[in-house]
């Protein structure tokens, strides 16, 4: 065991736990607990998954004909736009580091709580704050530019935009705030003989994604903050007509925009990392190799931004550098998915939810990966990029590897979180749709998109339609995997029977400890004595 | 219309097809493009199944009922160095293949013939060496190198045409070039791909490649091209006008005749001569192509964004030996007359 302290077996429903430490909503908006500012972050982060989604159903319908279909090009243009802008800045980037990491990160470290509760907190509402400054622009009619923000569009665009971009700027300060919290934890916090080489690779995950989240963030603040000066004080910066450049914007918002994508997946690969071990009852393979993979990647990530401007006008040295910098970030992903794989291998596969996620992961982040390859090659990149190709891959990577390892992870730790187990049946039924779903919404776009039908089009021609006719359907199969999924998590919190303490029999602290844990999380400081995947023989019941 | 041999929709409708999932091979680049892709489709394959087959293989083989105690492993260096080395020296491969591609879809031959895309919300308009200028048709030879010099007048754009692979930005303030050498004759789908608002999905227009004989009574005979779309500027665009320029050397046709009209209206020639002679500024005889000495003590090589900024920007970039008094032209000259007198300065050999 990882761990030499002892506690009592199970949890009395009428325990002292981080739940019931506090009553009343006040005591949640006031909190300093890491765990309850995770809770907090999880529901507020599926709500706006709720809203993003439902976003991108109505853009699936939109596009089950040529031409209108529910709604006109304008609005069209606002819907998309506040699907991705919802998506990326509001779910996927603070999804797993914020609600999760939040949760977990401390108690896999044997921790009270993180370094700085108070920032943490304030990290909180920091965010919900950019949130509603972002939706504000609502009232102003929307914005339709596109989550990009491509200049001079976004310099003409409505008041709208103004509103969005300041509520971009004041979320990334709560994505830097935590980043930078995690950092001093991880160093800080660690539990005694809990040596580097111990660390779970999800803390190696998270501590990878801070140091990307408070490197690159501040470049994204000063991009969206020169470009509301500009629009304000028409200063030429970005706009061609006063003398700006606006391939320079592109620069600058992919210099962010792009690690922000590590941002999204470092911390699944973290998850999936967890989560195939416990359920193969065995180490990980290649413990060293993933961890390191992770910094490789976070490195790569500063150095490859400009594979989004291949066709933009920049240069062709350029475009040799950032295609030849690109390819190598297949390097260290390919190392940890085949370790993945090989952590199978003489296993014991217990196929539980959490681990059908990571396998699903799997399957599509492969797909996703590989295709980012085809879209790293200049040449093939000329044809491809700005089509349904490029909507196919990423959603293949953030959907498929982000938010299906958020899924995972919210499973994998549910019992953790809640003290109380989902009904098994209905999370195996839920994941085929959410599966089945998601291949046959995406998977048409890649075809359809190597034809030739551009992204962020209200209007295709007829020869695409059969394509998106079978996207929208699969669309309809992922909201009903989602539905379901919320539907038997939410019955859970009440219904679901006592998980116990350790119901998977992880190793890692967080597990050592009653379930919903108690308010200090540990009752004494654990001691750690092994290494978090020692699944050795005379550790398993 | 006239052109009624060409078949009706050249996009995705041909007997050339590749395979279902690409458009028409329209070009003899796109057929390499499409060896490179397909390659890389299989070698995709390949790995998917290498990896999620090999995943679900062995999670059944070694699911809990078959194999109730795990095997203590933790690592394999051999093994991890091979998964390092294999992709790595694969994907060198690939990225040296995918360059070869590339070079020769940017490497535009000398003799390709000249046709300047302004873009603009939401259409496409294209202007030719003879100062004719068609809307959302753009009308080329087959068998012969096509250059497109494209600018923008409002937002960023971009020219998107499958059936050649070819996709380029076409940016505000800048000039930006894509060349291609159509194989095949009849109609070819351009889209815009970068988003620009309402109209995006609706900014199509067509490449409308012409046989030899059509495309000499095309862009000779002034019956045909009154049936074009077509939008004279100023007044004074006239297809094949021939005249001389003030030495009597130099021919100019249509568009450059066009510049040089502008060339005075807009008062260039108080400081610019043709004939090599300085005013108040340099004579711009010569200038394009050549290098500039600058009064940084650098040198520029002329090319089309160079005169653009010149233009537009005089004081970004001073001529060594005259002073910064150009005034800025930006905003006074509509993208057409932008070309127009660019196309007059390339004349001035
Ligand atoms: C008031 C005088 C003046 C007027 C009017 C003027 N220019 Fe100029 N131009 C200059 C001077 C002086 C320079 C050299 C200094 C510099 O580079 O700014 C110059 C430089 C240039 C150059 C760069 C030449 C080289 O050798 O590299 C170009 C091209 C040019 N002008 C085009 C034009 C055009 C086209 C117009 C009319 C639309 C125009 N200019 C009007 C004074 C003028
Ligand atoms: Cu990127
Ligand atoms: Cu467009």
């Amino acid at each position: 065991m990882a761990t030499i302290e002892k506690h009592s077996p199970a949890t009395p429903s009428g325990a002292h736990h981080y739940l019931n430490h506090g009553k009343g909503l006040w005591s949640w908006l006031t909190t300093l607990d890491h765990k309850r500012i995770g809770v907090m972050y999880l529901f507020t982060v599926l709500t706006f998954f709720l809203v993003g989604g439902l976003l991108a159903i109505a853009i699936r319908i939109e596009l089950f004909t040529p031409g209108r279909t529910i709604m006109d090009a304008d609005t069209y243009n606002r819907v998309f736009t506040l699907h991705g802008a919802i998506m990326v800045f509001l779910v996927i980037i603070p999804a797993i580091p914020a609600s999760l990491g939040n949760f977990i990160l401390p108690m896999m470290l044997g921790a009270k709580d993180v370094a700085f509760p108070r920032l943490n907190l304030a990290s909180y509402y920091i965010y919900i704050t950019g949130a509603v400054v972002a939706l504000t622009s609502l009232l102003f009619g929307g914005v339709d530019t596109g989550w990009t923000f491509y200049t001079p569009y976004s310099a003409t665009a409505g008041i709208g935009v103004v509103y969005v971009l300041c509520g971009a700027f004041i979320a990334g300060f709560s994505s830097i705030l935590t980043g930078l919290n995690f950092i001093v934890t991880i160093h800080k916090l660690r539990a005694e003989g809990q040596h580097w080489d111990r660390l779970p690779l999800f803390c190696w995950a998270l501590y990878a994604t801070s140091i990307i989240q408070v490197l690159a963030t501040p470049v994204l603040a000063i991009t969206l903050i020169l470009l509301v000066f500009e629009r304000l004080t028409h200063i030429g910066i970005f706009d061609a007509s006063l003398g700006g450049d606006p391939i320079l914007f592109q620069h600058f918002f992919w210099f962010y925009s792009h690690p922000a994508v590590y941002i999204m997946i470092l911390p699944a690969m973290g998850v999936i990392s967890e989560v195939i071990p416990v359920f193969s009852r065995k180490p990980i393979f290649g413990y060293k190799a993933i961890a390191w993979s992770s910094f490789g990647i976070a490195l790569l990530a500063f150095l490859v931004w400009g594979h989004h401007l291949f066709v933009s006008g920049q240069s062709e040295l350029a475009n040799f550098i950032f295609s030849l910098l690109t390819i190598f970030v297949a390097v260290p992903t390919g190392i940890k998915v085949f370790s993945w794989v090989a952590t199978l291998y003489k296993g014991s596969i217990h196929f539980k939810v959490p681990m059908l996620y990571a396998l699903g992961f799997l399957e599509l982040f492969t797909i996703g990966g590989l295709t980012g390859v085809f879209l790293a090659i200049v040449s093939i990149n000329v044809h491809l990029t700005d089509t349904y190709f490029v909507i196919a891959h990423f959603h293949y990577v953030m959907v498929g590897g982000a938010l299906m390892a958020f899924t995972g992870g919210i499973h994998y730790w549910y019992p953790k979180i809640t003290g109380r187990l989902y009904d098994e049946a209905s999370g195996v039924w839920a994941f085929i749709f959410v599966i089945v779903g998601f291949n046959l919404t995406f998977f048409p776009q890649f075809i359809v998109g190597a034809q030739g039908m551009p992204r962020r089009y209200w209007n295709y021609l007829p020869e695409f339609t059969t394509l998106n006719q079978l996207s929208t359907l699969g669309s309809f199969l992922l909201l009903a995997g989602f539905v379901w999924t919320a539907f038997y998590l939410w019955r859970g919190l009440k219904h679901g029977p006592l998980a116990g303490d350790n119901p998977w029999n992880s190793l890692t602290l967080e597990w050592q400890t009653p379930s919903p844990p108690p308010h200090d999380n540990f009752a004494i400081d654990p001691i750690v004595t092994d290494w978090p995947y020692a699944y050795r023989a005379e550790n398993e019941k | 219309m006239f052109i009624s041999n060409v078949h009706a929709s050249g996009f995705q409708s041909s007997a050339v097809e590749t395979s279902a999932t690409l458009p028409l091979q329209g070009t003899q680049i796109a057929a390499q493009w499409d060896q490179l892709y397909l390659f890389l489709v299989g070698l995709s394959a390949f790995f998917f199944v290498l990896v999620v087959g090999g995943m679900i293989y062995l999670a059944f083989r070694y699911r809990k009922s078959h194999s109730p105690r795990a095997t203590y492993i933790t690592h394999h260096h051999g093994l991890e160095a091979l998964w390092t080395a294999i992709p790595t020296v694969l994907l060198v491969g690939i990225f040296i293949w995918g360059w070869s591609v590339y070079t020769k879809m940017i490497q535009a031959p000398g003799d390709a013939m000249e046709v300047r895309v302004v873009a603009r919300k939401w259409n496409w308009q294209f202007q030719y060496s003879d100062g004719r200028v068609t809307l959302g048709e753009l009308f080329v030879p087959v068998d012969k190198p096509v250059k497109l010099i494209m600018s923008s007048e409002d937002v960023i754009h971009s020219m998107f045409i499958p059936n050649f692979r070819l996709k380029q930005d076409v940016v505000p303030g800048m000039y930006t070039t894509i060349w291609f050498e159509p194989t095949i004759t009849g109609k070819h789908q351009i889209f815009c791909t970068e988003y620009c608002g309402t109209g995006h999905s609706e900014m199509l227009a067509k490449v409308i490649v012409l046989t030899d004989e059509q495309w000499k009574t095309w862009w000779m005979g002034k019956k045909i091209s009154a049936t074009i779309p077509f939008a004279g500027i100023g007044g004074i665009a006239m297809p094949q006008v021939q005249a001389s320029a003030s030495g009597g050397a130099v021919k100019l046709s249509g568009l450059a005749l066009e510049g040089k009209a502008l060339f005075q209206t807009k008062t260039c020639t108080t400081c610019h001569s043709d004939d090599g002679s300085p005013k108040i500024g340099p004579s711009l005889k010569g200038v394009f192509g050549h290098k500039v000495e600058l009064a940084d003590g650098t040198s520029v090589q002329a090319d089309e964004n160079y005169l653009r900024e010149s233009i537009e920007n005089p004081t970004a970039k001073i001529v060594k030996g005259f002073q910064p008094i150009m005034p800025t032209f930006k905003g006074m000259m509509s993208e057409t007359e932008m070309n127009a007198v660019i196309s007059y300065i390339k004349s001035l050999k």
